[in-house]
């Protein structure tokens, strides 16, 4: 099974998001999905001051298997992207709720983080797609 | 090796020198180059060895079976490819005069005429040079469609996931926004989601029939009524149109526009970039908007048709009419089936599909759609052997080659995790299907002993198991000097380390 922090917040496309205070999250894509996707070779990032809306599209991952496009689970504006990720995009696979984050967003609307799943629902979605 | 790594100062080939060309005279000297070029120097028995050990190295439709799914790799008759060499054919300068190309641009006419009726459209152009240019040059007569109107609202196209991969990026590119379409649970486009998604911003739908899931979309009489109702136009991609040739057409389902790819379908030699041909054939709407040029007959007489009969075309794609050569050997190939042998084509690539499908599930393999009768395609899912011996869909694939067959379509579709997409094509006797099915539930018994092993694979291969995540992290295309190479690369290209 795959490693699913409580103290974070998820889509149900995947990514993860932790509340960093200040109105300010940090986010990324899950264990679960990484895993799914296996080895990644490319990571397109969002851009600095893109402002995003739930559902929108802000990235791509990009393995040797498949490349999958990254929906921004929160609204708000990118403050800053992990550009280290350019160089070793293994980050996402090796440490996905650590080195391997995003984006920081400044949020928009600081309630939408209430629409998330928590782990427990994040849990059962994950489960019923491994069976 | 390349061939460079064999020269040797001094050393020339008799066979492969010019003889009887004159060297340009009156070129200014300051134009003219003072070093040689870097250029092989070997022995004619050095170049021929060296190009006999690569194509012995080949692992393609002329040795192996290629169940490779989507790509239609059938054989390709020799009858097509020596036709299409005659002297008559490729002497012919494409800028001849019309009077002097006769019989070039009947044979041209003729095929258009042919992939007409065997599509049900109304007219056809030959000039897109590939698939995806087929695909663009439909997504852009649509655009082209809405626009002559003054409908400048419609800027969206429906893709449903099961659709051919490049379909999004095709609509991408000639300015679209694409909406995703969900496939049901059968394979099935979702009809209550396509409902909730046409609107008065719809341009139009591409729909891939059978689907990526080698599956006849049952309902795309009502998909065409929807659309249609909206406002939006239908785009077939000719993907796999191997499935259904002679059998039933694309204009009949209420398809607009179709794109085939003559490489796959009709035969000529693909796989390596091309050249390929992706003819376009439309409905009486799209009819303005074909690019030129085309041919037409009158009186006997056949002549090319410009931008000066079809001022609404959306334009040229090549210098010419596409690859000429790959056009010529789908006509030959044509004319060699006739209406009844395209029928056969279709009936014996879906029976070959139906029965490997039948086979493995017999020897417990799984099917992704086990309610659904497969087309010229079918999906296997390796999820239980992942999961219970930790041997997944890439290793089998890669086990596979070592038994002698090249790989089925692997992780494709996305819908289905650990797939393999098994295309048999129509050109296969029962004895190879046979032998297919041996070899898969032979590697199945090895999973079950020895699954590192399996792991392992390829083991009868010029070149071991690659490590293709190191690869595309640290692409590397050139070849260089010995002298001049940077530090050695990872070990890309020896077996992965377990």
């Amino acid at each position: 099974m795959s490693d699913i922090p409580k103290d974070l917040r998820y889509s149900p496309s995947h990514e993860w998001v932790r509340d960093e205070g200040n109105g300010v999250v940090t986010l990324g894509i899950t264990d679960h999905a990484q895993e799914s996707l296996g080895d990644l070779v490319f990571v397109e990032l969002p851009e600095v001051g893109q402002s995003l809306a739930v559902g929108d599209e802000m990235g791509v991952v990009e393995s040797v298997k498949a490349a999958s496009d990254l929906f921004s689970p929160i609204s708000g504006e990118v403050l800053e992207v992990n550009e280290t990720l350019g160089d070793t995009p293994e980050a996402v696979n090796s440490d996905p709720y650590g080195d391997g984050w995003i984006a920081k967003v400044k949020l928009s609307i600081p309630t939408e983080l209430d629409d998330l799943l928590d782990a427990d629902a994040y849990t059962a979605v994950a489960e019923e797609e491994e069976d | 090796m390349v061939i460079f790594e064999h020269s040797r100062a001094g050393r020339r080939s008799g066979a492969h020198r010019f003889d009887g060309l004159d060297a340009v005279g009156d070129l200014p000297p300051e134009l003219l180059r003072e070093a040689e070029p870097e250029l092989p120097r070997v022995s004619e028995l050095e170049a021929v060895r060296h190009y006999t050990r690569l194509s012995q190295k080949n692992f393609a439709i002329d040795t192996h079976f290629y169940p490779l799914g989507s790509c239609t790799m059938k054989y390709n008759p020799r009858a097509c490819n020596t036709l299409a060499g005659l002297p008559g054919i490729v002497d012919r300068h494409p800028l001849a005069p019309d009077s002097h190309s006769q019989g070039f641009l009947r044979s041209m006419f003729d095929l258009q005429e042919m992939l007409k009726s065997v599509t049900g459209m109304k007219e056809v152009s030959l000039t897109p040079m590939a698939g995806a240019q087929g695909e663009f040059t439909g997504m852009a007569m649509i655009r082209a469609y809405h626009v002559a109107r003054g409908d400048h609202e419609r800027t969206e196209v429906l893709v449903p996931d099961a659709a051919h991969g490049t379909n999004p990026a095709t609509a991408v590119m000639c300015g679209f926004k694409v909406k995703e379409i969900p496939t049901d649970e059968v394979g099935d486009v979702d009809i209550d989601k396509l409902k909730a998604a046409v609107g008065p911003h719809t341009a139009g739908i591409m729909l891939t029939n059978p689907s990526t899931l080698g599956v006849f979309e049952r309902h795309i009489e009502a998909i065409a009524g929807i659309v249609h109702e909206a406002g939006g136009l239908l785009y077939y991609d000719g993907a796999n149109l191997n499935a259904i040739l002679g059998r039933t057409r694309p204009g009949d389902m209420g398809f607009d526009v179709v794109h085939m790819n003559l490489h796959k379908t009709f035969s000529t030699p693909h796989g390596g970039g091309g050249p390929g041909a992706g003819p376009v054939g439309v409905g009486e709407r799209l009819r303005p908007f074909l690019p030129v040029p085309m041919v037409t007959e009158e009186d006997g007489e056949y002549r090319w048709l410009t931008e000066r009969d079809r001022p609404q075309s959306i334009g040229r794609l090549s210098a010419f009419m596409g690859n000429a050569g790959i056009l010529m050997r789908a006509y030959i190939y044509a004319l060699l089936l006739g209406r009844e042998g395209m029928e056969r084509v279709a009936m014996f690539a879906t029976l070959n599909a139906a029965y490997l499908a039948t086979r493995l599930r017999e020897e417990g393999f799984e099917l992704a759609y086990p309610d659904r009768r497969p087309t010229h395609e079918f999906i296997i899912t390796l999820r239980r052997e992942a999961k219970q011996l930790g041997v997944t869909a890439m290793d089998f694939a890669k086990r596979l080659l070592d038994y002698g067959h090249h790989a089925p379509t692997t992780y494709f579709p996305l819908l289905v995790p650990e797939c393999l997409l098994i295309e048999p094509t129509e050109t296969e006797s029962r004895e190879v299907l046979d032998e297919f099915v041996a070899a898969m539930a032979a590697i199945r018994k090895e999973s079950e002993t020895r699954a590192d092993y399996v792991r392992g694979a390829p083991y009868t291969t010029p070149v071991r198991r690659l490590d293709d995540v190191r690869a595309a992290r640290h692409l590397d295309l050139r070849w260089r000097p010995a002298e001049e190479a940077p530090a050695p690369a990872p070990e890309v290209g020896e077996a992965r380390q377990a």
